[in-house]
């Protein structure tokens, strides 16, 4: 066991849109940082955008979390979109059907458009 | 906004080889002596986001205390003797090749009203300290269920953590009558079976979160594939296959 730094940061891209970033691990015990990075979309927010470029490493642990985070943007009537996935981990979402609730983007732009379309 | 938070997670960053690649539909390899292969073969795998009922997240945990054992000890031995570690009356049908990532597995299991429930999982993840089913359409849930051990300041530790929704409203009624007291029994007595293999005792911990309470109503469709129904048409069907079977051998003879 070797210890690792799941690191989130929330900017706001318009009324309607943030953009959480994702740096290091997702696994369960990322729950407090990407659900803190979540608390700060509030009300009026409409479009949630995982930006994963800096992801290094998720396991079933992380897709468990992914799916929290999915029910209570939904709750909020909240789109949840994702950008920034390798490969592996686009085949990830594919695997576990992530992907047909979670709309997958190459870039942030493309993401915040599809998320305003 | 920046949140950091120091997590403790395995060291394991080229992880390619640890999960499945998608394949769309399952296909069954080698069908073992005596499985049933129904309600597998051309299915595609079911999450939690396409099933029918409340999301629950439940977590099975046994200490494993007073044993000389790590957790990629367990982890080996949880994959080797998986299907002896489950009650009776439900066969885990692994193949040769064992638990890896990509294979698929029948599962024949006991239900309400006697009928075996045909139906399968693939191994979607695995590594040294945890390995992750996902269910066939048709299963009763809907979901990801995790095996893992880990260290901490006391001990090593087995768990089960299951992530499901019932698949669709029939498994959705039944839960609360009986598939919730099934798969308590089911994995309690997984790990208790896992700890007597390592000469271990104790108590099961369990905890039970309600993660929606809400229902996927577009999802209810799903019951046309549900496997207890299906199973137990096939079942019953037996005897009509049986005199079938009889009359073209007859012809044939």
């Amino acid at each position: 066991m070797t210890t690792a730094t799941t690191t989130t940061t929330a900017d706001r891209i318009d009324e309607w849109t943030i953009v959480i970033r994702v740096r290091g691990d997702v696994t369960a015990a990322s729950e407090q940082p990407l659900m803190a990075a979540y608390g700060q979309a509030g009300d009026k927010t409409r479009a949630i955008v995982l930006d994963f470029t800096g992801l290094d490493y998720m396991n079933s642990g992380g897709i468990g979390l992914l799916v929290t985070l999915l029910v209570r943007a939904n709750r909020q009537k909240q789109k949840l979109l994702a950008c920034g996935l390798n490969e592996h981990y686009k085949q990830i979402f594919e695997l576990t059907r992530l992907d047909e609730a979670i709309g997958i983007h190459d870039t942030e732009a493309a993401a915040v458009a599809a998320a305003k379309a | 906004m920046t949140s950091k938070t120091p997590v403790e997670t395995p060291k394991v960053r080229d992880d390619a080889a640890n999960w499945a690649v998608p394949a769309g539909r399952l296909r069954v390899g080698e069908v073992p002596p005596g499985a049933v292969n129904l309600n597998v073969t051309g299915r595609r795998l079911v999450g939690p986001v396409q099933g029918f009922g409340q999301l629950w997240q439940k977590t099975y945990r046994m200490r494993l205390d007073g044993i000389a054992i790590t957790p990629p000890d367990v982890i080996r031995e949880w994959k080797a003797n998986y299907g002896a570690f489950w009650p009776k009356g439900n066969h885990f049908y692994a193949p040769q090749a064992g638990i890896q990532p990509g294979v698929v597995v029948l599962i024949n299991g006991e239900s309400l009203g006697g009928v075996e429930v045909s139906t399968g999982i693939e191994v979607i993840y695995a590594d040294d300290e945890s390995f992750t089913f996902m269910n066939a359409e048709g299963h009763p849930a809907a979901g990801i269920v995790t095996f893992s051990a880990a260290r901490d300041e006391h001990g090593v530790s087995a768990q089960v953590q299951v992530l499901i929704r019932a698949d669709d409203p029939f498994y959705d009624v039944m839960l609360p009558i009986y598939g919730h007291r099934f798969e308590d029994q089911m994995w309690t007595k997984t790990l208790v079976a896992l700890a007597a293999h390592f000469g271990a005792h104790g108590d099961v911990t369990v905890e039970r979160i309600c993660v929606d309470r809400r229902r996927n109503w577009s999802q209810a469709k799903n019951i046309w594939r549900n496997a207890a129904i299906r199973s137990g048409f096939y079942m019953f069907g037996a005897p009509i296959r049986w005199v079938r079977r009889a009359l073209k051998e007859g012809r044939e003879a």
